[in-house]
């Protein structure tokens, strides 16, 4: 028997090797090639030599596919020109390479606030180049099981994705609570509260609410088998998907209970033992999905 | 400008745009071209409720006028920063509303993005940013955050960022680096409804901004680096 090996506490490179089969994995723009960000110099901020993200293919389960994975120890996983323009390259080079499946290790605060604009226009290339890889029948996979979550523009783009893996220690959201604190006071949103923060955007939630498509441990080879189950799971948009999608989100809204009580909307969605819900394993919350 | 102004000056009185709260829709006649209005006002919050309301406004423009075009009126503090919002999904309601954004354009429908008044960053994204080409006022403000806050977030100090913003396009607010970047088409200036006219024609259908941001020498790294991706 193996020993569990903790995703969220691997760097971005030790997921990419672990996720797919071994000794398959090349890397695109490595660090000997040194492609960094000419804004950090500039604020007198440390770079790094990939700017925090890995992209390259490799073999899953012996099909090829292309794999992408955010460093979050590097500035959260933030967004900046370079880090952007290497995804973007990644995917238009998946459309013409035509792999099984694209696949990427998400883990960001969203946009790098150290190249604010630049970051925020990336972000939107990076969302607009995945929807063309969907458009062209190539399925896309998200996972998520980092420190730092997938936040801000990254947490849109995760949602563009055909399917979105989640651990129950991975946090899934737009705004950090931290952000959510400082704008409207801590009677909001307390960040400190670890509890209530996994209630509003971690996985266990996300599952419930149906926001992730698969919840694992924190394990590096449920990461595997689940990325393995993904490659089977395109889905084209629609005008019908977007119909369903739309009565999902527009149905979720209108019979929410008042405030934002995670609990009581477990409840809500039918959830059996809602209030126990927090305590439990992944394989446990599994079980009780109803929507 | 106020959005009443900007609709005259658009079409005239051949436009039935209403608000709704903060929420823009409607219909307008151009050289005798249906063309559906959409956005928000009174620099809007972008929350789950609003990028439903204008999710559905394209989707109804998908399902019963295919080809029809469709301009997006921008005008957002960002996005809804509340707890409820997280709880309900915000990420994914927006990413919804980019998504059929996105099937619109590619089912043929011009989509123009109009930052007339505030962009801020998440409002931002599944809005202007993902049509096939923004444009803007040139009065309108475009940024990600506002500087004291992103001193707090960066521990860089306010008066560093200031100095920066000067003259560095990546982090001063404004339509011009936008522009410089890439990530805003044109300014629009003088005959808006001439604008628009060029922009229906002219739009280009798949993303240029990072050709466009080499071009214009403000975002000098990420069209090459892509290349590079694609030639490794």
């Amino acid at each position: 028997m193996s020993i569990s090996i903790s995703y969220a506490e691997c760097s971005a490179r030790e997921r990419l090797n672990r996720l797919v089969d071994p000794a398959t994995f090349h890397e695109w723009l490595p660090p000997a090639q040194r492609v960094m960000s000419p804004h950090l110099a500039q604020l007198g901020v440390p770079c790094a030599f990939d700017d925090g993200v890995v992209i390259g293919r490799a073999n899953l389960a012996g099909e090829p596919v292309f794999v992408a994975a955010q460093e979050g120890a590097f500035m959260g996983g933030g967004v900046g020109e370079v880090h952007g323009a290497k995804l973007v390259g990644w995917m238009r080079r998946a459309l013409r390479d035509r792999p099984a499946a694209v696949l990427l290790l998400a883990e960001s605060g969203g946009v790098r606030l150290h190249e604010a604009n630049a970051g925020l226009i990336a972000v939107s290339e990076v969302m607009r180049a995945l929807l063309d890889v969907r458009a062209a029948g190539i399925p896309v996979i998200v996972l998520i099981g980092g420190a730092n979550g997938c936040f801000g523009g990254m947490g849109i783009v995760a949602r563009c994705a055909d399917h979105v893996v989640m651990s129950d220690s991975g946090r899934l959201a737009m705004s950090g609570p931290e952000v959510i604190e400082a704008t409207h006071g801590v009677e909001e949103f307390d960040a400190r509260d670890r509890a209530l923060v996994w209630r509003t955007t971690g996985g266990k939630h996300r599952y419930l609410s149906g926001d992730c498509d698969v919840l694992i441990d924190d394990d590096m080879q449920a990461f595997r088998a689940a990325a393995i189950a993904g490659l089977t799971r395109a889905s084209a948009i629609s005008l019908g998907s977007l119909e369903a999608e739309h009565r999902l989100l527009a149905d979720r809204l209108r019979n929410a209970p008042e405030g934002a009580d995670a609990i009581a909307l477990w409840q809500q969605f039918g959830v059996a033992d809602a209030a126990q819900v927090p305590d439990l394993d992944a394989a446990a919350v599994r079980a009780l999905r109803v929507v | 400008m106020q959005w009443q102004v900007l609709t005259g000056q658009l079409f005239g009185a051949a436009h039935d745009v209403k608000a709704d709260g903060d929420f823009l829709h409607g219909t307008a006649q151009l050289d005798g071209a249906a063309i559906t209005v959409v956005g928000s006002t009174n620099h809007a919050p972008v929350g789950v409720a609003m990028a439903l309301q204008q999710a559905r406004v394209v989707l109804d423009t998908l399902a019963l006028h295919p080809g029809r075009a469709i301009l997006l009126l921008v005008d957002t503090q960002g996005q809804q920063l509340r707890r409820r919002d997280e709880l309900l999904g915000i990420n994914r309601a927006m990413a919804h509303l980019g998504c059929c954004v996105d099937l619109a354009r590619r089912q043929g429908h011009r989509v123009i993005g109009l930052v007339y008044d505030q962009a801020l960053s998440g409002g931002f994204i599944t809005s202007g940013l993902i049509a096939d080409a923004c444009y803007a006022l040139p009065e309108a403000e475009i940024r990600v955050m506002r500087i004291p806050a992103m001193a707090r977030v960066t521990k860089i100090s306010e008066a560093r960022l200031a100095d920066l913003s000067r003259d560095n396009p990546v982090f001063a607010p404004g339509v011009q680096n936008y522009v410089a970047m890439g990530g805003v088409r044109a300014v629009w200036t003088g005959d808006l409804q001439d604008c628009l006219r060029q922009a229906l024609r002219d739009a280009p259908r798949e993303d240029e901004r990072a050709h466009d941001g080499a071009l214009r020498g403000g975002r000098r790294l990420a069209q090459a680096v892509a290349e590079r991706v694609l030639a490794a």
